[in-house]
Formats: C-alpha cells, sequence, structure tokens
C-alpha cells in the first residue's frame, strides 16, 4: 500500500553525525524537519548497556552493529574492463545500522584536516606545479577554506567533548600539541587521554629522531564535560571495546549521546526509522526536489514531500541516490566528462608490525582512538621536490586493538598458527605486539569512480553502486616512503622484529585486513559546474533545493579520518541555509 | 479506574496497534520529538547455551570435528584442549544460528568466481560447509590411511592437517585450505569467546594471555600499570568461572 507523509519543511535522509547535526540547527532555527532512517531506533543506555557490551564475539568478529551485506552492498573491479562482483560478506566498509549511523560504532579519531587538504590544488601548484602530478591525477580546491571552516570545527568539536593537546591556538605553538595543524581559536573541549604504553614507546622514539608527536584528538572524551547542547558526556575508561561498538559510558561522542536526547525535545523533528529512501523526487524539469520516496519496513512505499531536500546517508549511498534519482551527470571515465560518481578516493594505508621481547603492553586497555601521532609526513608539511607524489600519511602508534580473538593470529614470524607451538607464541604475542599506521592520503584519478553496477541488484531490484577503483601511481610511491617511516620509528622503538607493508604495491580489495573504511568523493563540492556536483555550500548546482552531505563532497582524502571534517561542513552548511538560502531561496552561487 | 475500564483500555491499544500495523505501518517506528516515547526496545537477555545435546552437527561429525580441534588446541601445561574448552559445543551452537546460515551475507546472482581481490563469491552457508567438508576430508583421510581420523596417531593428524592446510591433500569438490582456515577461526573463536557461547570454559583461552574479558574501567591502571604485570582473575558476562 502507497501512502503519502505530511508535508515538511525538510526531509534529511540519514540520521549519522551530518544527519543529526543539520537536524539540530534546523529545529533549533524553528524549521518542521523529518528524517528518513533506514536502521533501528536506538539509544545509548537502553542499547548498549555496559553490562552487554563487552563481547568480542558478537561485536568484533560478527559485526553485529553493522548494516550487513544482505541489506545492501558494493560491487567491485580494479579496473574498466573488469567485472564488478559484489562483497557478498562483511568488509571493510563499516557502515551503520541504526540510528546514529556509523557515529555509532566508529573508532572516534577526531580530526581536523590541514589547510592544505582544503586546497591541495592552489598548494601544490604554487609550490611544485604542474610537473608534480602523476598522469590522471585530479586535484581540486572545496571552494571552501580552512579558515572559512575553523568556527564549525570549533563548534563541532564542542558538540563532540573532543578530547587532544592543542597544537597552534591564535597562531601561537602550544607544547605537546600538533605543531602543524591549523591554527585554532580555542584548545579541545577535553583533555587528551593517557597514553598507552605502545603510545610512550613511539612517542620517544619519533622525539629522538628529531620528529614531533602528539596525542590523536579522539571521541573518546578526557573529562567530565557538558556539551554544546547541554548534555553531559562523561571520561572514558579505556574499557577496549570501542570500534564496532555502542559506548553504554555516554564517554564515545556519538549523534546518540552528544545530538539525539536534545532533537528527541524538539516537537518539530520527527525521525522514521527502518524505512530506506529508494529515489529523491523532483519536478518534471529537475530543476527542485519536491520530496523522497521510501520504502518502509513491511515492505509499503511512503512518499514524504519537502521544500528542502538534504541527503545524509553513507558516503558511497549518496551517489548511489543521485545516480539512481537521474540527478546531475554521471560521470563518464571515457570522456571524462559529467561529475556524479566522478572524485572517488579512498586511502593509502601502509603499516610497521613489531614484536617486543619482553615487554607488557597490556593492550586490553585501550581506546578506539588511543594514538600518538607524529605529522611530519602528512599533507605537505615536507618537502616533496624530487620525491614524485603528493601527500603523505599520519603516522602513529595505535592502541585500538586488545581482544583476543583478533589477536590470536599476530604471532612472531615463524611462530606456528596452531597446535602446542601455537599456544607459546600467542602467549608472548599477545603482551609483546605494537603496530604503527601510516594512514595515507588519497587523490582522485581519472579512472577512479562510482557508478550503477549493470547486473547486481538490491533487493528492492534496484542496481548495486559498483565501485571501480585502484590505487595510483601516487598512492603507491607516498605508500612505500611512508612504509619506510614506520619501519624506521619501529626500530627506533626497540622492537626485535620489525615488518612493513604498503597495501598500494597490491590490487585495491574491500577485505584487506587492517585496512581504511574511509571512502569519499562522488558528490564532491567545488568551484566549477564541470568538476562538482555541488557549490562551496553543498549545494547542488543544477537543484538549489538539495544538498548532500558528507565525505562524499571531498575531492581528495586526507592523512586523516573523516568525521570532524564532515561535522564541520555540515555546520557550514547548515548555517548557509539558515543565513542565506533560507532569507532567498535559490542558488548561493551564482557564476 | 475500575477493573473493567482497565480490560477495556487494553482491548482499545490492542485494537489500535493491530489497525496500524496494517494500514500504517511505518507510523509504529516513528519517533516525534517531545512525546517521551524514544526509548529503544531493549536487546534480548544474555543466556548460556546448553552443551547437553547437539542442535546442529550429528554425533559422528562432532568426534571428528573435536578431534580436528584438539591438534589445533590440544591439552598441555598451558591449559585443556579446545574439546574439554567446549569448542564443539561453542561450533555446534555457532552453525545452527544465523551465523550457521550466513543470515548476513548477500547472496544474489549471478554467482560468478572473481580474482582474490574481489571477496568470496560462494554462497555457501558455513552450515552447508560444514556438512559437506567433514564428510570430504574424513573420504581423504580413509583414502590417505583407510582409517578413520579418530584413529590415527598424533603424528599422523599433525600431518594431515598439514597437507589439509597447504592444499597438498584436495578434497572432492571444496578447497580443503579454504575449510582449514573456517576450522582455525571458529576454533580459536570457540576457545576465546566469551564462555556464554558454550566455550572457553572456566575462561581457559583468556588465561592462557592475561585477558581480563568483560572489564569496562581500567582509569586506575592506564598509567599505573603502564608496561607492569597485571594479575586479575578474569571476568565473563554471566558470571561463569
Amino acid at each position: 500500500m502507497n501512502y503519502k507523509r505530511p508535508k515538511a519543511d525538510v526531509v534529511i535522509i540519514g540520521l549519522g553525525w551530518s544527519g543529526s547535526t543539520m537536524a539540530e540547527e534546523l529545529t533549533r532555527a524553528g524549521l518542521k524537519v523529518v528524517a528518513i532512517e533506514r536502521g533501528a531506533w536506538r539509544d545509548t543506555s537502553t542499547s548498549f548497556p555496559t553490562t552487554r557490551d563487552p563481547d568480542e564475539l558478537s561485536g568484533s568478529v560478527r559485526k553485529e552493529i553493522l548494516q550487513a551485506p544482505v541489506t545492501e552492498t558494493y560491487t567491485v573491479r580494479n579496473k574498466v574492463g573488469q567485472t564488478a562482483l559484489p562483497m557478498r560478506k562483511y568488509h571493510n566498509l563499516t557502515l551503520g545500522n541504526n540510528v546514529g549511523g556509523a557515529g555509532t560504532h566508529w573508532a572516534g579519531a577526531s580530526w581536523r584536516w590541514l589547510p592544505f587538504d582544503h586546497q591541495p590544488y592552489s598548494h601544490v601548484m604554487q609550490r611544485y606545479g604542474a610537473g608534480q602530478l602523476v598522469d590522471g591525477l585530479i586535484l581540486q580546491d572545496w571552494g571552501v577554506t580552512y579558515d572559512d571552516l575553523e568556527p564549525f570545527y570549533d563548534r563541532f568539536e564542542k558538540i563532540a567533548g573532543t578530547s587532544g593537546t592543542a597544537g597552534v591556538v591564535n597562531g601561537q605553538r602550544q607544547p605537546g600539541g600538533n605543531p602543524f595543524e591549523g591554527s585554532r581559536t580555542a584548545p579541545y573541549p577535553t583533555p587528551a587521554l593517557e597514553r598507552s604504553r605502545a603510545n610512550v614507546l613511539f612517542a620517544e622514539a619519533a622525539t629522538r629522531l628529531g620528529y614531533h608527536p602528539f596525542p590523536v584528538p579522539s571521541a573518546m572524551i578526557g573529562a567530565p564535560y557538558k556539551n554544546a547542547l547541554g548534555l553531559n558526556l562523561a571520561p572514558c575508561t579505556y574499557c577496549g571495546y570501542c570500534q564496532l561498538y555502542g559506548c553504554g559510558n555516554w564517554s564515545k561522542s556519538s549523534p546518540n549521546i552528544c545530538i539525539l536526547p536534545v532533537l528527541m525535545q524538539r516537537p518539530n523533528f520527527t525521525v522514521v526509522t527502518e524505512c530506506e529512501v529508494i529515489r529523491i523526487n523532483t519536478t518534471p524539469d529537475r530543476k527542485m526536489a519536491t520530496g523522497v520516496t521510501f520504502v518502509d519496513s513491511d515492505g509499503n512505499i511512503g512518499e514524504q514531500p519537502a521544500d528542502i531536500v538534504i541527503t545524509a546517508t553513507f558516503t558511497l549511498d549518496n551517489t548511489r541516490l543521485l545516480l539512481l534519482s537521474g540527478i546531475s551527470t554521471p560521470y563518464d571515465v571515457a570522456s571524462g566528462q559529467g561529475v556524479v560518481g566522478r572524485a572517488f578516493t579512498f586511502q593509502t594505508l601502509s603499516w610497521g608490525f613489531m614484536f617486543f621481547e619482553n615487554e607488557y603492553l597490556n593492550p586490553f586497555m585501550n581506546t578506539g582512538a588511543l594514538a600518538t601521532q607524529i605529522d611530519d609526513f602528512n599533507g605537505d608539511n615536507f618537502d616533496h621536490t624530487g620525491l614524485g607524489f603528493i601527500g603523505g600519511a599520519g603516522i602513529q602508534s595505535l592502541s585500538n586493538q586488545g581482544l583476543p580473538i583478533g589477536m590470536a593470529g599476530l604471532l612472531p614470524q615463524g611462530s606456528p598458527q596452531w597446535g602446542k607451538g601455537w599456544k607459546q607464541a600467542f602467549q608472548k604475542g599477545y603482551q609483546n605486539y605494537a603496530q604503527i599506521q601510516g594512514q595515507g592520503t588519497s587523490f582522485a584519478h581519472r579512472e577512479q569512480f562510482l557508478d550503477l553496477d549493470p547486473t547486481y541488484k538490491d533487493r528492492f531490484g534496484q542496481p548495486l553502486l559498483r565501485i571501480t577503483f585502484d590505487y595510483n601511481e601516487n598512492d603507491r610511491r607516498s605508500g612505500r616512503f611512508i612504509r619506510d617511516k614506520c619501519v624506521e620509528i619501529a626500530r627506533e622503538m626497540g622492537a626485535t622484529q620489525v615488518g612493513g607493508d604498503s597495501f598500494a604495491d597490491r590490487p585495491y580489495s574491500g577485505y584487506t585486513p587492517w585496512d581504511s573504511s574511509h571512502v569519499q568523493g562522488g558528490v564532491v563540492m567545488g568551484e566549477d559546474p564541470r568538476t562538482s556536483v555541488q557549490n562551496r555550500y553543498q549545494q547542488n548546482w543544477d537543484i538549489p533545493n538539495l544538498f548532500v552531505l558528507g565525505a562524499s563532497s571531498f575531492p581528495n582524502n586526507a592523512g586523516y579520518n573523516p568525521t570532524v571534517a564532515v561535522g564541520a561542513t555540515t555546520l557550514w552548511t547548515a548555517t548557509a541555509i539558515k543565513d542565506l538560502y533560507l532569507k532567498n531561496p535559490g542558488p548561493l552561487v551564482r557564476l | 479506574m475500575k477493573r473493567r475500564d482497565v480490560i477495556k483500555g487494553g482491548l482499545v491499544l490492542m485494537a489500535t496497534s493491530t489497525l496500524a500495523s496494517i494500514y500504517k505501518p511505518a507510523y509504529s517506528k516513528t519517533y516525534v520529538g517531545g512525546s517521551g516515547a524514544w526509548r529503544a526496545t531493549p536487546p534480548p537477555p544474555l543466556s548460556v547455551v546448553d552443551g547437553s545435546r547437539l542442535v546442529y552437527l550429528t554425533a559422528d561429525e562432532a568426534r571428528l570435528v573435536g578431534a580436528i580441534f584438539d591438534v589445533l588446541i590440544p591439552a598441555d601445561e598451558l591449559g585443556m584442549g579446545a574439546t574439554e574448552a567446549g569448542c564443539v559445543t561453542f561450533l555446534d551452537h555457532q552453525l545452527a544460528g544465523p551465523y550457521g546460515t550466513a543470515a548476513k551475507d548477500y547472496k544474489l546472482g549471478p554467482v560468478v568466481e572473481g580474482l582474490p581481490q574481489q571477496g568470496p563469491q560462494s554462497i555457501m552457508t558455513p552450515a552447508e560447509i560444514y556438512r559437506k567438508g567433514l564428510a570430504e576430508f574424513e573420504q581423504a583421510v580413509h583414502a590417505k590411511f583407510d582409517k578413520s581420523f579418530t584413529d590415527l596417531s598424533e603424528e599422523q593428524k599433525i600431518a594431515f592437517l598439514k597437507s589439509i592446510e597447504s592444499g597438498a591433500i584436495a578434497f572432492d569438490t571444496l578447497k580443503s585450505d579454504q575449510f582449514f582456515v573456517l576450522l582455525l577461526q571458529n576454533v580459536r573463536e570457540g576457545y576465546l569467546a566469551d564462555p556464554m557461547y558454550g566455550g572457553n570454559r572456566d575462561m581457559v583461552g583468556w588465561k592462557l594471555v592475561g585477558f581480563p574479558g568483560a572489564i569496562y574501567d581500567y582509569r586506575d591502571w592506564i598509567v599505573s600499570k603502564r608496561g607492569k604485570k597485571i594479575d586479575i582473575h578474569p571476568i565473563s558476562l554471566l558470571g561463569r568461572a
């Protein structure tokens, strides 16, 4: 049976970090907002009690908190000409399956991106010239700068309660922080977490090598904190059940603890759960969006009309929804023309893996983002002349892993994987294993893109999204460079066994262990409608009442995690809607 | 309120919710701000699996799995072996549940074998793989030794499993090395998951490595025990020692 809901001022598709952040802004401005969420309702105290959450099997191993491939998946191939095949089992892209989205189970690294990351084209052209770019690389500015976004980075941190040690405040260097970060107007809302043993060894080694270690800013709250919306957050307890778990301690920032309790007090806010939007509706001339069509949990088709449509789904699903709705021009790899699905990026990971002899690293005392990092080789913080690539990585000692099933295969080289020898090796390896992650930049390439799969369909018969991606030469060169830095630091830490790896040296796979879940682009913001889907306010160039939020707007990936950049750009767009669009509905950028 | 009114009220409520589920289904999962009704449905209570009877494996399959598991994780001075620790019970219950049926996998066709980096394309479930894999495993043992795996010497068992691990001994239809990966993953899960799932008896797997289990607060130790040995009796979710 089909039905139509009463018209809303705004419909928001997806109630994760960007959707709930936007909903809070717009309901506070008095608008009637309806959010439509594919996952189920969850509230922190009921759904994630500390009396049942510490369970590795249901959490990290069976991944019960994630959206399952049976609900929707992606097809993948490395290049044009290959047949893309579906990722049938849980893969590395960790989508949320509940109100709060991936923001409920995320690891919590909470970065502002570098000024460079928002204007990579200008920076590279000014410092090196076009000769620095490998063939086919796509590099473009966002149309919004770090300075534009700084107040919104600050606001989002104060919603999230981000913990950390500031490196630069009002242009002044601060001891212990990241000397390379963009200047902040305020320190972090809560202090940095205590360090793990592995973090300390890393910081000492990095300092000896002349680098500049600092605590990674984190969603794990550093001290009791009342956030910008008046909600009380609690300090992190280092329980180690973090990534792929909700936090019943109220100590990992998430939409569920930082925003939803406020939203649910507002009569002008409604969330319709367990309903999947299948299409954005437009006027016949495709000049305006009129609302969305969704399938509800009983298979009925519902329609939600609205004056403004805001898409805030998972990065890849934003692209898919535009393609399914016939909005804006799809990218065509043959001609290089078109914009939807273009400028898709991943992340270039490199690692140093190490074993010590007689350590007690106590890996179970951790959080999802308990890490100490150097940014000496991130972004454009070092001279790339003669290196043949741009970008780099944040290099970090990451203490996010101490649960035994996940560590059962992490053994010193040459150890048996089963039998009596395994028990001995595991007993020793568990306390002596550490890792250094190089979380690298990724720049778009002409041959990396998203489109609709010609063969595989979802449970409603709609085409799955197809990913065509392999690492490009820039990734391979930067990956090896960063791998060697990871290994150098691991040796300096005193490890007796050190191994290095650069994932970009192998074909891309959605199943590589320890790989990133960060994908960006496909619906990018920019300065030119020929190379972007939306303008600097994340407003569609063709349809002024359509805004698409999230990392799908970013034409490049930084050597960081994306969430706080997503939060800042969402708040930037919310302010543009409130201060500019509502007063004069129409395109906010006229060419 | 009189008892009759309560009953009548209850009937009205029931009737309303039935109608709602027929005509306006999405409304039952709609949450409106300011209404106060926004608590989630609590998750079902945790429970300990009942290991007194098999729920998926046959008795013969269970014996064979137990013999394999005890080679993968043997009893020694570091702790009991896999079967005594409950790993067969663990596997039996896992195969009978959503893991066994691969309930979360994308299973629509066409099913086509791809490149290794495109990931597994088979839509066989773990329950199906075990049923077939154990039969083919035992056939391969018979072909080589003319007896059952459970009757082999310890050295023969180890050597045979090494040949399965490397794929040197092939099965009729399944890939023997992939079946080995599944066996090893599941026995480790059983040995190291919370005891409520049937394995990790007496938290033997956690004691092996010094993992404290379901502890939710290390604030006292994150600094004071940094780099130091921690002696603690682990805790499981349902308090089973």
